[in-house]
């Protein structure tokens, strides 16, 4: 019998809140964390907004030594701020560097979906073609290895179980944790911090621009760029951050004593193989389909028992063939759907990092009982008309004791997870 | 440029990668870097590129070798001064 999998600890590090306590405030209150990026207009991007969290420096200071800030790129400080916030949300204490002790029990799964771009474009390119390659110093390659952001993590916490990082485009964040629930339902670790990261920098959303899949038509009201199930959505506002998700095995959890945000009932991860419609940029619908079922399924999840979803929705035309796939795959009519919101639409598309900082929004909604608004689609697009009950544009309660959460991504790869409300004592 | 100004500033680059601070508050010129200060071996090579910034001067690689205690970083220092 497989085992059952909590999670006991949240941290994140997002465009509109630092921490989970003001996060869930910003979610409540609809606090947009889009703002106007001079970087991106020096450099002639047309989209020129973007979620960059703010404040990361200052928190980083306070954390960490000043000689692991040395090798620590945007990406890194993301990713270790919100791991260290749900290492200690769940009641861990942080090991002394000089103790060593390991824990063999405890993993990461920490993913991200381009990596250090920063430490490449600030550093790499700059002094390699200028003929002065020796002057990279050690912490070059760190910062660039696509493995640093989780290896960093092991450093912090001592962590012995299995340390890795995944890489799956847009779907990284929310594969992590499905990754992380497996290892633990095996029985091969008791504890994982899983979620994703992703770096601030015009560098790796130049590439987005120019395919046009990027906002442009809101660089003046930043607030209003992230426009998800919009009729006048015109691409996704790109964003940066981190979530972090503690996953622990439920035995481990009861033995601590440790409080318990929800229980991950389902996960499923699927790739729609290029074919039927996908491709390496778009979705095979029926690989969506299967995989938001899948989780379904794992997690034996009742279309009634489903309070929320929290959906992919980057406001790119997908949005309104995700919103039909969400119906097929629970089996609903459109106006039976479960309540759909995007957290897109106040932080932007935090890349690898996105599924990852929504599941953490998930589980807070879960735990405290409401969906907030999705922002910016007082304009339904055309083609959603039939759902416009389910499309949640006003924070609300949620009853039923589930959230399901999906993200997908280039490299038609999707992956989902089902959350269920932990049962009260 | 005096060794004892010079060694202030080797100890003022020094000061982030150092691990064992007791050691560093009672250091001195046979002071070993890597197994008094436990800087981390790989941090060296940062170590020597911030001398070569603070003091503009170049340092070879084959000189490092040699280098183990914080003296060691000063006489190197100031030979390439002179």
């Amino acid at each position: 019998m497989r085992r059952r999998v909590v999670v006991t600890g949240l941290g994140v590090v997002a465009p509109n809140a630092n921490g989970v306590a003001d996060f869930e405030l910003a979610l409540r209150k609809g606090r947009s964390g889009i703002r106007h990026q001079p970087g991106m207009a020096e450099h002639a991007l047309a989209c020129q907004v973007a979620g960059v969290p703010q404040g990361v420096d200052e928190l980083c200071q306070a954390s960490f030594a000043e000689d692991e800030l040395l090798a620590m790129n945007s990406s890194h400080r993301h990713a270790a701020l919100a791991a260290l916030e749900a290492w200690t949300d769940a009641g861990l204490e942080r090991p002394d560097p000089d103790d060593d002790r390991v824990d063999w029990e405890a993993g990461a799964i920490l993913g991200t979906g381009i990596g250090g771009m920063d430490t490449i474009v600030e550093r790499v390119v700059p002094l390699v073609s200028a003929g002065k390659a020796r002057r990279l110093g050690s912490t070059a390659v760190e910062q660039v290895m696509a493995s640093g952001v989780s290896a960093r993590l092991s450093g912090l916490f001592a962590l012995g179980n299995l340390v890795t990082t995944n890489s799956s485009a847009c779907a990284t964040g929310v594969e992590a944790i499905a990754l992380g629930a497996d290892r633990i339902r095996s029985g091969q670790a008791e504890r994982m911090l899983c979620g994703g990261s992703e770096g601030a920098s015009e560098y790796i959303w130049a590439g987005f621009d120019s395919m046009r899949v990027l906002c442009r038509g809101f660089n003046d009201e930043p607030a209003r760029a992230s426009r998800p199930m919009s009729a006048s959505a015109g691409g996704f506002v790109p964003a940066a951050g981190a979530g972090v998700l503690l996953l622990e095995s439920l035995e481990s959890a009861a033995q601590r004593g440790a409080r318990i945000h929800a229980e991950l009932v389902g996960v499923a991860s699927t790739c729609g193989g290029h074919r039927g419609g996908g491709s390496m940029t778009a979705p095979n619908p029926e690989g969506v389909r299967r995989c938001i079922a899948g989780a379904l399924a794992d997690g034996a999840v009742s279309a009634e028992e489903i309070g929320a979803i929290s959906g992919h929705l980057t406001a790119t035309a997908a949005d309104p063939s995700e919103v039909r796939a969400w119906a097929d795959a629970i089996g609903c009519a459109p106006e039976d759907l479960p309540p759909i919101t995007a957290t897109k639409s106040l932080i932007g598309h935090a890349l690898g990092a996105a599924g990852a900082i929504e599941a953490v929004a998930s589980v807070v909604m879960l735990e405290h009982g409401f969906v907030h608004a999705s922002q910016n689609c007082e304009d339904l697009h055309p083609e959603l008309g039939a759902f416009e009950s389910s499309i949640v544009r006003e924070t609300r309660p949620m009853e039923a004791p589930v959230l399901v959460k999906a993200g997908f991504g280039f490299g038609d790869v999707n992956a989902a997870v089902a959350f269920r409300r932990a049962r009260r004592a | 440029m005096e060794s004892a100004q010079i060694g202030e500033r080797v100890a003022k680059i020094l000061e982030p990668y150092v691990k064992d601070t007791d050691a560093f508050a009672k250091r001195s010129d046979t002071t070993k870097i890597l197994d008094d200060l436990k800087v981390n071996s790989a941090r060296l090579v940062d170590v020597i590129l911030a001398f070569e910034d603070e003091f503009d001067i170049e340092i070879a690689d084959e000189d490092v070798d040699d280098v183990e205690t914080l003296g060691d970083c000063v006489r190197l220092i100031a030979a390439r001064l002179s």
